[in-house]
């Protein structure tokens, strides 16, 4: 049976049909859909993990117990999971260990655009690149099967022209593959500078069998046509180098770590100029360059930003630039904002107004640094804004500067990596504010449960971990809880704590307007009186997309349809402007 | 036929995935190679959505560049100018007369384009001005304007048989809902 599957898609079939037996992720765009598809199959265990790191050392469990295990998380999770992702190297794979990565060129919605590549070959592990949904499905089937004949984890890389592209692909029956079980082995499973230094050497000789493989792999091709031109390249920019190229030799590499360098050379010797085409870093370029072989790559393709087949066209010399249209008009650009009703909106408001700096972090609420809230100064990683307010503290007083700190981070992303911040700052004596914006869900990602939901990702009910006993457990002893939509409430709680000598933790709670119980739920909605509005714009400095500003009546608007009710338009205005409907 | 390239494109929350899903699953049912490429992540809060659909004997990019897409579907009016450097010269533009203000046309710091629809025609001969926000709300429920859409499109893709969309609306769309998407498929084919 052929369906149309996006590469997410296709990667949670092919580990399905694969024998997959636990799954788990944190979430993270371009990867979040693998495990949301993932749960669809109640054949497997799929989780939600805490972090990336939890989720590597979890299947990594998983697979010392003799189970195929998958991982998935966004590029940068594979940061946090590093420290495990190197260990792994060493250990190898008892039950099949699939490590996903979804890198982010463009950074359509991340804060760079690392790639992850270059983690192959840093911790010896091998690496596959599908270049659509076809491959996807197979290379995580495939790469199971490496795993455990080579004995190593396998990294899967896609990016997100891969993950969120839908291609045709062909399905098939699920593969039953028994768990090996568990069987205690030190040597191998606990890596002590005894035991490691013996495991380095086989990961030595593992990557010289994993070199054969890779020249004999069936998916490391070469496809020979006119050979004065030859391209090597892999995942999705062999599909654009085709488009510019069509009639010229390919060396298609689908395993891209370790390289085929008995393949790479035959080619070599059989065309007359090679172009390599990848996306961001020279990797292939410069493990090419590094055999002898003369190439050209990053020299022609950009290295910053994501490819298409326009650039790679340009980039090779066979379109000529494009001029644009000859268009009066322009439309005005349609950034993302913090929706109707959003509950982070009246901290922000409140932040901004107060004039303090804020320390931020990544989530929905990271939408607060734009204008007209403008109302955060750093982003950094996840967790990044309490530690982050540890250092700035002690720098602004050491150079007598009296402004207050507030961190302001997400509830996911305090479960994620602020628990072990906020640790730090009671350790070190902190009087900074923390925010932990509690919606009751990670939004930014599409709303997937978390520890704070009492929901798994397989949907049972489970138990909640309280922020509020967290902090108070770890020995916090100002720590308030407020609702959002009170903005009096919210903006005194805020100049209280943050005017205190000491550590406060302020728990800014109410659930996410988007999830279906509150989409479910009818508020009164709000109108403006025009005769009373005097065109003061306090309202509009909320940055609710429900809320215009009619320039030539001067006066502010509420669209009816846009506005959920949550009347903090209302409670901003002086005028007695805004009413309920 | 080598490849016919649509753009469809639009606001978060128009409807613009699953209007592109259903042709990209029409496609597959009539035989063809499809790929289709849209970002999601930011786009949810309000951004702009871009969807791009390649349907052909084989399709290698799922991208489509300047110049070279032979429709493009905007499902709000300027979405349709911000794509405009992707039509061919003698592509289709398909655009649904609706208006949704960005953020910094809403605060006033920017204004909403006036005469978009004259200078579009000016560039794109074949310019269709549909109105399926009225259609559809006159089917009594506005969330079908995608569907009304897509079923004007439909009339214009040669190359997918009606039976292979009444497949896939069939297949693909849960059965509660079936009757009144049905329905806005048929306002929209029969749409002049
Ligand atoms: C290491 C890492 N993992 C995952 C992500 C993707 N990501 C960005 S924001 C976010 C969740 C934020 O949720 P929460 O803190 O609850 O804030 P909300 O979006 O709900 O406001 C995730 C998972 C990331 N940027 N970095």
């Amino acid at each position: 049976m052929k369906e149309l599957l996006s590469g997410n898609e296709a990667v949670a079939r092919g580990a399905f049909e694969g024998g997959v037996h636990f799954a788990c992720a944190y979430p993270g765009t371009p990867s979040t859909e693998i495990l949301e598809n993932m749960s669809k199959y109640i054949e497997v265990k799929s989780q939600w993990s805490v972090n990336e790191k939890t989720a590597l050392e979890t299947a990594l469990g998983a697979s010392f117990g003799g189970m195929r295990a998958l991982v998935a998380m966004k590029h940068v999770g594979l940061n946090v999971a590093s420290d495990p992702l190197f260990s792994a190297g060493y250990i190898g794979a008892k039950g099949g260990l699939v490590i996903v990565s979804a890198d982010d060129p463009g950074m359509h919605s991340s804060q760079n655009e690392q790639d992850n590549r270059n983690y192959a070959r840093a911790a010896k592990i091998p690496m596959l690149e599908p270049s659509d949904s076809q491959e996807a499905k197979e290379f995580t089937k495939i790469a199971f099967a490496i795993s455990e004949e080579f004995d190593t984890p396998v990294l899967l890389r896609l990016t997100t022209r891969i993950s969120h592209s839908k291609s045709i692909v062909e399905l098939k029956e699920r593969e039953m593959v028994p768990i090996k079980g568990y069987e205690k082995d030190i040597k191998k499973n606990l890596i002590l500078p005894a035991h490691a230094r013996l495991l380095h050497k086989k990961v030595e000789e593992r990557f010289k069998k994993l070199k054969e493989l890779s020249n004999d792999f069936k998916y490391n091709y070469i496809e020979y046509n006119d050979k004065k031109v030859g391209i090597i390249t892999s995942g999705i920019s062999y599909q654009y180098a085709k488009e510019a190229m069509p009639d010229a030799s390919f060396l298609k590499i689908s395993l891209t770590w370790p390289l085929p360098d008995l393949l790479i050379k035959e080619f070599a010797k059989n065309v007359d100029v090679i172009y390599i085409v990848e996306e961001n870093d020279p990797f292939l370029e410069t493990e090419i360059k590094s055999m002898g072989i003369d190439v050209t790559g990053k020299e022609l393709i950009p290295i910053v930003g994501e490819l298409n087949p326009y650039i790679v066209k340009v980039s090779l010399g066979v379109l000529k630039p494009y001029t644009p249209k000859n268009i009066e008009v322009k439309a005005p650009p349609r950034p993302p904002a913090l929706c109707p009703g959003c509950p982070h909106t009246s901290v922000f408001y409140v932040i901004n107004k107060n004039r303090l700096i804020a320390t931020g972090d990544i989530g929905c609420y990271t939408l607060g640094a734009l204008p007209p809230l403008n109302a955060m100064d750093t982003c950094v990683d996840m967790g990044a804004s309490i530690t982050n307010a540890i250092g700035l503290e002690y720098a602004l007083k050491k150079n007598d500067d009296k402004r207050k700190i507030v961190a302001v981070i997400g509830d996911s992303t305090f479960y994620h990596s602020g628990i072990t911040g906020l640790i730090d700052m009671i350790y070190n004596g902190s009087k900074a504010t923390v925010i932990i914006l509690d919606n009751s869900i990670t939004a930014m990602t599409g709303h997937q449960d978390n520890p704070g939901t009492g929901k798994t990702l397989m949907g049972e009910e489970t138990q909640k971990v309280d922020i509020e006993n967290v902090v108070k457990g770890l020995g916090v002893k100002n720590v308030k809880v407020v609702d959002t939509y009170d903005l009096e409430e919210v903006d005194r709680t805020i100049k209280e704590e943050s005017k205190k000598d000491e550590l406060s933790v302020i728990i800014a709670r109410r659930p996410c307007m988007l999830i279906p119980e509150m989409k479910k739920k009818k508020f009164d909605k709000y109108q403006v009186d025009e005769t009373k509005c005097t065109g003061c714009q306090m309202c509009v400095k909320l940055g609710c997309p429900a809320i215009s500003f009619d320039k030539t009546e001067k006066k502010a608007k509420i669209d009816y349809d846009l506005c959920v009710g949550c009347s903090l338009c209302f409670q901003v205005c002086k005028f007695n402007a805004i009413n309920k409907i | 036929m080598d490849t016919i390239k649509i753009i469809i494109a639009g606001v978060g929350g128009q409807g613009i995935i699953l209007a592109s899903d259903l042709l990209s699953d029409a496609a597959m049912n009539a035989g063809y190679d499809v790929k289709k490429s849209e970002v999601h992540g930011m786009s949810q809060r309000g951004g702009d959505v871009v969807s791009h659909i390649v349907i052909g004997k084989k399709v290698y990019s799922p991208l489509i560049s300047f110049n070279e897409a032979d429709f493009i579907v905007s499902f709000e009016k300027i979405e349709a100018l911000r794509n405009i450097d992707y039509i061919k010269d003698d592509g289709t533009m398909i655009i649904n007369n609706m208006q949704i203000l960005p953020l910094p046309v809403a605060s006033g710091s920017m204004d909403y384009p006036k005469n978009s629809i004259e200078e579009i025609k000016k560039i794109v001969k074949k310019t269709f001005i549909i109105n399926a926000e009225e259609e559809a709300k006159k089917l009594g429920n506005i969330k079908v304007m995608n569907i009304v859409i897509l079923g004007f499109l439909s009339k214009h893709i040669k190359v997918i048989e009606r039976k292979y969309w009444d497949k896939t609306l069939k297949e693909k769309l849960p059965q509660k809902i079936f009757d009144i998407n049905y329905k806005a498929f048929e306002k929209g084919y029969t749409l002049e």
